[in-house]
This record gives C-alpha cells, structure tokens and sequence, in this order.
C-alpha cells in the first residue's frame, strides 16, 4: 500500500475525514502507464485522480508542468483550480495550479507557456493549440501525468478522438507519462479503457462502489399528461410542490426550446416567488455565470437547465432532480440523476415527469432499466478522419514532420488503432494538395515535401488560419439577441430561426418574452414584451434519440397482458390499442394504413429511434413517390413515422427489403440535406473551409458562397473525394442513423403486419399532433413557388405587364 | 472597339423588328417556359433564363454577369485554402449548354468574369482551349468588373460598358434612369411559403434596370431586401426567381 505524505495524512485527519478505497486504490496504482476509475457522481473521483499528483509534488521538487489536467467543460477547469487550492494550501504544498481555457487572457497564456505551473487544467481545444506552438517540447517538459475527467462523456465525441491524438503526441514528447482516466458509470467500461490508453498498453480498471440505488419514481400528477407534446405543462403545480419541499432541484429538459418554454410556464406559477434560474448553452455567459454563481451561494431553490449542466460541477446542495421528457437514454439518466445529492453514498433522488401519454410508457421502462443497473451505449466505431486532418495540420504549425513517425504516433491511439496507412496517407495527401483526382493545386498546395523527406507548411503564416480553426464542436450559424438600446445581450438564436421572424414577432430567450424589432449589424435586436404569448425559439438544441435498449424494453413492456405498473389511463389506451388494432411486437414490423383528413395515412412503428425513423420517412416517402403513391409529407418521433399522401399503400413488403432500403439510401444520400449538413461540420474540422472565414458576413456585400455549393461540385466532378468519404461515413453513424434502419430490418426479418382501418388507432393519434411534419420535397417546392408567385402578382396587380402585347404590322 | 458597339448599333437601325415578331409563332411569345421567363423592358422582349443568363432574342445577345472564374485559385493563393478546384469548368459548362442552345450572336460578360486578373492566368489549358471555342465565331464583349478591373488574356473585346440601344450594359448599377442591364450584387431573393423559406438566385427588374444573378459556380449571393438592393431599387421591383421554372414575384424588400 502506498502511503501518502504525513502532510496529507495529517490534513485528512485534521478535516476528521479517512481515504476512500478507490482514492487508496489509485495511488497504489500510481505508476500504472494507464488507469481509468469508473465511480458514480460524488464518489470523491476528481480528489482520487489528483491524490497521487499531490503525493509526488509533496514528495520530490518537481521543476514544470507535472500534471495535466483535461475536462470537457472550461467551468470544470475553473470549478476544480478552486476545490483543489483548498487543500493544496491547507496542507502547505508548494504548488502552482492554474486554468488554461478559450476564457484564459493573452498575458496569462504567454506566461503559462514561459513558465508552466505544477498542475495545469485545460480543456481539449486548449491542449490542442498548446501542442501546435514550436516550443510544445519545452512546455511539456518533464509531464508525469495527464488525468482526463469526465471521460465517458469525452468518449463519445470528436472532441474526445482529438484530445486522445494530442495525447499521443504529448506521449511522443514525455515518453514516460501515465495517463489517468475518470469516468462516471457507463455499460462498457473496457471500451473506454481502449479508449485511453497507449495502444495496444492495457489499461486496468477501477470501480469505485457503486453507492446505494436511487430513489426514483415517476412524478404523480393530479391532471393526466396531454396526448403529444413535450411542455410537459400539466405538472407546474406538482414540480412547485416538490420544489418548495427540497434545498434544492436541477429540473432537466432534453432541449433548449422546452428548457425556455417550461421556465416561462412556471414563472406564471410561480406564486409564491421561488427563487428560480434557468441554465443553457444558448444563454449569453455573463448571464449563466449569475446563474452559477447562485447556485453556489444557494440562493436558488431551483435552477431549469439542459444538458450544460450535465457533467460533474458541484453546484450546492442540490437534493433533488427532476427529469422533464423521457429520458431517451438510460445511462444519460442515471449521470443526471447522479447529480442530486453530490455526497457519496447517500441515495440520490429523482423524479420522471413524462411529457407526453408515449412517454410514460417510456419513464416507466427506463425507471426498470435503472433498477437492473442496465446501461445502454453504442459502440463509437473507428476514429473519424476529419479529426485526423485537423490534427495533421496542427502537427505542421509545430514545425517540419516525418510521416511515418506521426503515422505510428496516431496509431497509439485506440480510436485510431486499425486505420490503414493509405488511409492515413489520403489525409495527409487531403492537407498538401487538396487530394483533388483531376486538378491539383501545383503553386499553392498547403504542406510541401522538403528535400530531407520531411513536411512543412508551405507558408507560415498559415498557423494562424490553423490555429483559429481549431476544435471540433460544431458551430450553428447564431445570431446574437440584445434589447434595443441597451447593449447587454440575452443569448443566441440560431440563424434559421432569425430568418423566420418578421417584426413583430415574440420568443422567448432566458426565460423572458421578447419582441423581434430588427436585424442590426448581424444582431438580433428585440423589445421587452410582457403580455403576449410567445412564438417559441427553436433552438437546435439535441435531439436524443431513444437508445435501442430502451425501445426493446418497451416492446417487450407491449407484450404484456395488463399494465398494473402504469396509471389507470395510460393501460387503458394501450388495452384500446390492442382491441382495434395490435401493439407492436419485438420481431415483427408494424404498419396501419387508414384514412384520415382527406388522405392516406399509413403508420411504420419502427422503433429505430428518432434519427431513423426520419431517415425511414425520408427513404419510404421517396420510394412510395417513384410508385406513384404521392406522398406529401411524414413526421417521425422515436417509435413511428406518420406518412400522409393521396393514395393508400397497398403491399409495403418491398419497401422494407432491405437491399431496396439500402439502395434507396445510396440514391438518396446524395443530394440529401443531411449529406451537407454533415459535409460542412466535416469540412471545417478537416480545413478544407474556415469557420472563422466562411461564417463572417459582412453587411452590403455578398455573402461568400455557402458549402452546399462545394458539396455538389464534389459530387458533380470527385465524387469519390475524401471529403465525400469521410461525409458519408459521418452521416451513417451520426443523423441518419442507418445502422438502426438495418438493425430494425434484421430484427423483423420481412415480418410484417400490415392492418387497413376504417380511422386513427389509438397508438397513431399523437403522432397527428406532433411538430416537425417534413413535407415531401422534389417538385413540392416548385408547386410552392409557383401558387405563391401568382398569388403575389395578383395581389400586387400585376398580371397585365407581361400579357402578350401584339403588335399589328402596319 | 468603336466599331464593335457601332455595329451592334446599326443592327438595330438596319435590321427589321417587325419581321422577327412575325417570325416567332405567336403561342411561344410571353410565356414562361422551362428555360425562362419573357419579360418587356425599355421597348425590348427580353427572357430571363433559368439559367440566370438574359437573352435578347431580337438581337441575339447572351448576358452572363459574374462568373468569377479562377475563384478556387484565387483562394488557394490567398488564403491557403484549397477548395474542389473545379468550378471553372462547372461555370464554363453551364455556358456552354446555355451558348448551344442559343446560338447567340454577341455573348456579353457583365463583369467580375475572373476573380482576379491574376485568376485569369490560372486556367489550365483545357479550360483555356474551351473558352476559346465558345468564343469562336460570335462576338464577345468583356465587360470590366471591380475583380477583373483590365484587360485579361483572352480573345474579345474588353469595354468599361457598352450601348446597344436601348441597352446599356455595365457591371455595376447606376441611379440614372438608362435602361441599364447590370450585374456585380450578385442577387438573391427568399420567400415564405406555408412555413417554409425558399431562397433563390434571382433577376432584380425595375423600369430602369435589370440586375443579373451570378452566373459563376462559386458565388454566393445578397439579400434583394439587403440596404443596398432596397434603396438601389424602386418599389414596382420585380424579382425573377431561378428553378426549374423561373418565377417572377414583387422584389421581396
């Protein structure tokens, strides 16, 4: 057993506190080259992953940077400098400790290069900058460790694939670092231990105890939950309750747009003037940190808030969390749920607040889930090389590089661990030339050869360009919101957004009203409005997908013969369900085609998540439009898409062979939306664009030209591009989701039961009130434009201008 | 030089209007067929073309504006940016489909036909080859632009404008009541429609003038309710939208 400093001992033993096991744990490990801890929120997992940093610096002087430190989240870097200079001072240690995040100022930066600190706490972005700058070998010199906390959630990113190639890079300059890794609960911890380590090093794994099971329930409500919907309004008054009887509560929404509209319901509510704050990332940061700031005074009873408040700050004595909306994903529930109570080994205590009748069904099947300590997760699949590219370029703004060594350093990482060398070479050949088959930029191509074998960018001066173009998170187009005459600003909306507004118009942003005034100098200026009932922000905000483990649950839940677990109205519907029609089954595929509204209805019960099912509606709709069916439009939620056109479908067996799927997919893809939606994050990850350059517009001129042009040109001339590869990898696995298609096609096998009803079932019903409808595109658009065009001119008095005018000759 | 605008001068004076009108089988004038929209302006019968090029049918003029060709090298040189090298060729092949379909007479280039004299000397030698056969056998007016400010290495003939009466034609719009045809704002135009917005490359059109879209690959666009398009504009502004079928709508503001 490795003993701790009598300094540090002397301090636990002054503060009447013993060492938990796993922090013991880890310091008997402390010389393992990886090591990754997997311990429930509040499990003293940050202090466990320092203890032994502390240890060696009270130990030996350390000249330089000895630890570093990497979070997802510049708040934690900041959050965790303050926790930690506690005991630091407390026990007299001569230690530096200091941030570096996109907050930190341009001295403190140059001076933390000059002279780096003991422990430094950054984020990935950060770290990636600090090893583009030539003299990264002299900043990082002397590295023992490097902890990255949070790691489950940085596991699933891009953010996290960059972090782990700047690692291999650090590994390259400090070949004796350890790494450590800090996780909160997840379904496969091996996979995240792959994840961190030096491929192919092992790497052990902690488990910290698990702590005692939660208490959670289902929030009960006086008033029934509506039929579609995600407001989840009826329980204001039953949330109050709760609230008044906690510290305090993190009420969590899945989306910005409910997060803002719950807020302002329950101000209305609000009567007895609870303190009551409201947390997103569309919030101006000004405004968050009050909110913060709050929380940690506990001053607020509550705070309403998205998944910005999902990782490990410690915000006061929050006692109590209440999850608004299924929670779509179980294991993202048990973290969220992990966040009341921040003292080990007391329950925590959550409550479910179904928005919806579906989602009660849905809470009812995730409480089980978390019962039987059953997490879901999909596999990552292999690092994606967009963030290759980056890195590639990154490496070149240090200096001049060999490319075999940086192929074998990038194969370290586990992420990267099978890809090829011609795929590695395509990125490199990407970066130098552009990797264009029919023209290639011989005078301006980025990295040059030099005549010793090694790269080197053509121009210096490009590291700037790099450099700004760091980071892999992907930016909307937002708008900045201030009100009129006053220069604070409220937040961000997104572009889209901004463009549907006519003055006049009312939003809500920070739980506030607002009224659209004007555009100014690319800024949204608004006017307080303190009566009308908004028009709703759609802020992009996620959309979650149901995990697949998840909807197997309730398809099993289906099965049954009664529901006694779920409230009287809710077995009642499902019981009507199975009277008029069936409830879908796990192996077969459901499909109700009636009429309704004037049109043909058919409803596919997929189950295949919400990503897929739009894809399945996008597919189906082009399918059944090749066929003559004229399709007008679908709305897809997590478990069914709604298709509505002129003429019913009659045998939907070939629709869903899933060769046809596939091959209607590929034709598809191309000239998709999504395609260049998922094309332009990729682009600007990889450089080919500049999010710095092709996001500034600059009033009265044109605009540059947007990347769906440079998609289709693409397409058009180098369809087999590495961009077009590597847009097409990203879009299989992120919005289209295929994967779940062919997950759902190999479940049923060709199994289908298609029902023909005389009118709306019981289980299709809220898919008629849902938003999001897609209308069917194609030549839907031209038949748009053309009623509208005449209706304008005739409006406008128009019509006669263009009227033949004869001329008689003579 | 002169006599290039004076021939196109004396086509008007000399050549028949009449007889063209009688030429044109009545059912095909003023419609807005797949491949355009007919218009009338200062006394002309004009077609803007899905294509964003304008057709004079009477003299046989193709007008394309902006076709910014070279702008990925331009780039590449500036910024270092290396973006799919291949819009020259897209551009000159839309030109041609358009030049083919036509037959024009006179091709006019409003301006901005390169990104920059030095993008001028960036066209390989297919591209160079190609522009050359486009040109032969009709005559062809570059029109200089604020990119392409001189005169470039290529056959035609290089103006600051032209007249072709009525018509003048420069790169960027003037206040005075000429019936100006224009280009250089590359200009856009978006609808609301049921929820949703449509945002085309248009033709702007006032008694005055016609602006042109940017007929180049690589070229983004401004908003007709952007300041300068509003004021630039008066308020009987119509807006021909490009598609698959061209429509013609009150300029949005």
């Amino acid at each position: 057993m490795t003993k701790l400093p009598d300094s540090i001992t002397n301090w636990f033993t002054h503060r009447g506190w013993s060492i938990h096991p796993h922090q013991q744990d880890m310091l008997d490990r402390a010389n393992a080259p990886a090591l990754l801890l997997i311990a429930p929120t509040g499990g003293g997992k940050t202090l466990a992953g320092f203890l032994p940093t502390l240890a060696e610096l009270g130990a030996d002087d350390h000249a330089g940077l000895h630890t570093l430190y990497v979070s997802p989240l510049k708040a934690l870097a900041a959050d965790i400098k303050r926790n930690l200079r506690t005991p630091v001072d407390e026990i007299g240690l001569p230690i530096r400790i200091e941030d570096r995040t996109g907050d930190t100022s341009q001295t403190q930066k140059k001076r933390q290069r000059a002279d780096p600190p003991h422990i430094l706490l950054t984020t990935p972005e950060s770290l990636a900058l600090l090893t583009s700058y030539e003299d990264a070998p002299r900043i990082f010199r002397g590295l023992k460790r490097v902890i990255v906390d949070e790691i489950h959630a940085l596991s699933e990113s891009k953010r996290g694939d960059q972090l782990m190639l700047a690692i291999a890079r650090l590994q390259t300059l400090c070949p004796g670092m350890r790494r450590v890794g800090l996780s909160a609960t997840v379904e496969d911890p091996a996979a995240i231990a792959r994840f961190l380590a030096r491929h192919p090093d092992p790497c052990e794994i902690l488990n910290a105890d698990p702590g005692p099971d939660p208490d959670i329930r289902m929030l009960k409500t006086e008033e029934a939950p509506p039929w579609a919907g995600g407001g989840a309004k009826y329980a204001i008054p039953a949330v109050i309750e709760q609230v008044k009887q906690h510290n305090t509560t993190l009420i969590f929404h899945n989306t910005r747009a409910q997060a803002e509209l719950f807020f302002h319901n329950l101000w209305l509510q609000n009567e007895d003037d609870l303190p009551i704050g409201i947390h997103h990332g569309s919030l101006d940061r000004a405004q968050r940190e009050r909110v913060e700031q709050a929380m940690v005074d506990g001053s607020l009873k509550a705070v309403v808030c998205t998944g910005s408040l999902d990782l490990g700050i410690d915000w006061g004595d929050v006692d109590l969390v209440i999850q608004i909306g299924a929670p779509k994903n179980v294991k993202r529930l048990v973290q969220r749920i992990g966040r009341a109570n921040h003292r080990y080994n007391a329950p925590s205590k959550a409550l479910l607040v179904p928005a919806n009748r579906f989602e009660i069904v849905e809470c009812r099947a995730a409480l089980q889930a978390v019962k039987d300590r059953d997490l879901d997760g999909d596999p990552r699949g292999r690092g994606p090389r967009d963030v290759l590219c980056q890195h590639i370029l990154i490496t070149a703004c240090a200096g001049p590089f060999d490319a075999d060594a940086l192929y074998r350093e990038v194969t370290t990482a586990g992420a990267y661990h099978d890809l090829t060398r011609a795929e590695f070479d395509a990125c490199l050949d990407f970066c130098a030339t552009g990797g264009y088959a029919l023209r290639a930029y011989d005078r301006w191509q980025r990295l040059l050869r030099r005549a010793d074998g090694q790269w080197q960018l053509r121009d210096p001066r490009a590291t700037r360009a790099i450099r700004m173009n760091i980071g892999t998170i992907q930016d909307t187009d937002t708008l900045k919101v201030r009100i009129r005459g006053r220069g604070k600003p409220l937040g961000e909306i997104e572009e889209g957004f901004a463009a549907t507004l006519t003055p006049g118009d009312t939003f809500l942003i920070g739980g506030q009203i607002v009224r659209y005034e004007g555009l100014r100098e690319m800024t949204v200026e608004v006017t307080r409005q303190a009566t009308d009932k908004p028009k709703i922000a759609t802020f992009m905000g996620t959309k979650f997908a149901t995990s697949t483990q998840l909807s197997q649950r309730i398809l099993r839940m289906f099965q049954q013969d009664s529901w006694p677990e779920l409230p009287q109205h809710t077995a009642d519907w499902l019981a009507l369900q199975r009277k008029v029609s069936q409830l879908p089954k796990p192996d077969r595929l459901l499909i109700e085609s009636f009429p309704h509204d004037g049109k043909a209805q058919t409803v596919v019960y997929g189950f295949a998540g919400r990503n897929a099912q739009q894809t399945l509606g996008l597919l189906l709709t082009q399918r059944m439009e090749e066929m003559g069916l004229a399709p007008m439009g679908f709305v897809s939620t997590d478990y069914a898409t709604l298709i509505w056109g002129l003429d019913p479908l009659t045998d939907p067996a070939p629709l869903f062979a899933q060769d046809n799927l596939r091959e209607g997919l590929e034709k598809w893809l191309a000239g998709n939306a999504v395609m260049k939606r998922t094309f332009k994050a990729s682009a600007v990850i990889a450089g080919l664009i500049e999010r710095n350059t092709m996001g500034k517009r600059k009033s009265g001129r044109q605009a540059t030209f947007s990347s769906d042009i440079l998609y289709d040109t693409l397409l058009k001339y180098d369809p087999d591009h590495l961009m077009m590869q590597i847009t097409r990898e990203e879009a299989l696995r992120g919005l289209i989701d295929f994967g779940r298609i062919e997950e759902m096609a190999a479940r049923i096998q060709g199994r289908i039961d298609h029902l023909h009803l005389d009118r709306v079932t019981p289980l299709s019903a809220p898919l008629f009130l849902e938003p999001g409808r897609v209308p069917v595109k194609g030549l839907a658009n031209e038949r748009l434009l053309a009623e509208e065009a005449e209706r304008l001119i005739d409006t406008a008095g128009l019509t006669t201008i263009d009227k033949p005018k004869w001329r008689v000759p003579f | 030089m002169a006599g290039s605008v004076l021939g196109a001068y004396t086509r008007i004076l000399y050549g028949s209007p009449w007889k063209t009108h009688l030429e044109i089988p009545a059912c095909a004038r003023h419609e807005h067929t797949m491949n355009g929209y007919e218009f009338n302006f200062a006394e002309c019968s004009l077609t803007a073309r899905a294509s964003g090029a304008l057709w004079w049918a009477d003299q046989r003029v193709l007008c394309v504006s902006d076709l910014h060709l070279g702008k990925s090298d331009r780039i590449a040189r500036r910024a270092g940016l290396m973006l799919p090298p291949y819009e020259t060729r897209d551009t000159l092949a839309r030109l041609e489909a358009e030049i083919d379909a036509l037959l024009p007479d006179t091709v006019i280039c409003l301006g901005d036909s390169f990104d920059d004299l030095a993008a001028a000397d960036s066209l390989d030698e297919d591209e160079t080859l190609w522009l050359t056969r486009l040109q032969a056998g009709r005559r062809w007016i570059w029109i200089e632009g604020n990119h392409d400010p001189g005169p470039v290495d290529f056959g035609g003939t290089h103006l600051a404008e032209l007249t072709m009466y009525p018509l003048t034609f420069r790169h960027i719009a003037t206040k005075t009541n000429s019936a100006e045809i224009s280009g250089h704002y590359h200009p856009k135009a978006s609808l609301n429609v049921r929820g949703r917005t449509i945002t085309r490359k248009c033709f702007l059109q006032d008694e005055n003038r016609i602006i042109l879209p940017a007929f180049g690959t690589y070229t983004g666009g401004l908003h007709s309710h952007s300041a300068a398009l509003s004021q630039l504009m008066t308020t009987s502004a119509r807006a021909f939208l490009l598609g698959q079928k061209v429509q013609n709508i009150p300029m949005p503001r």
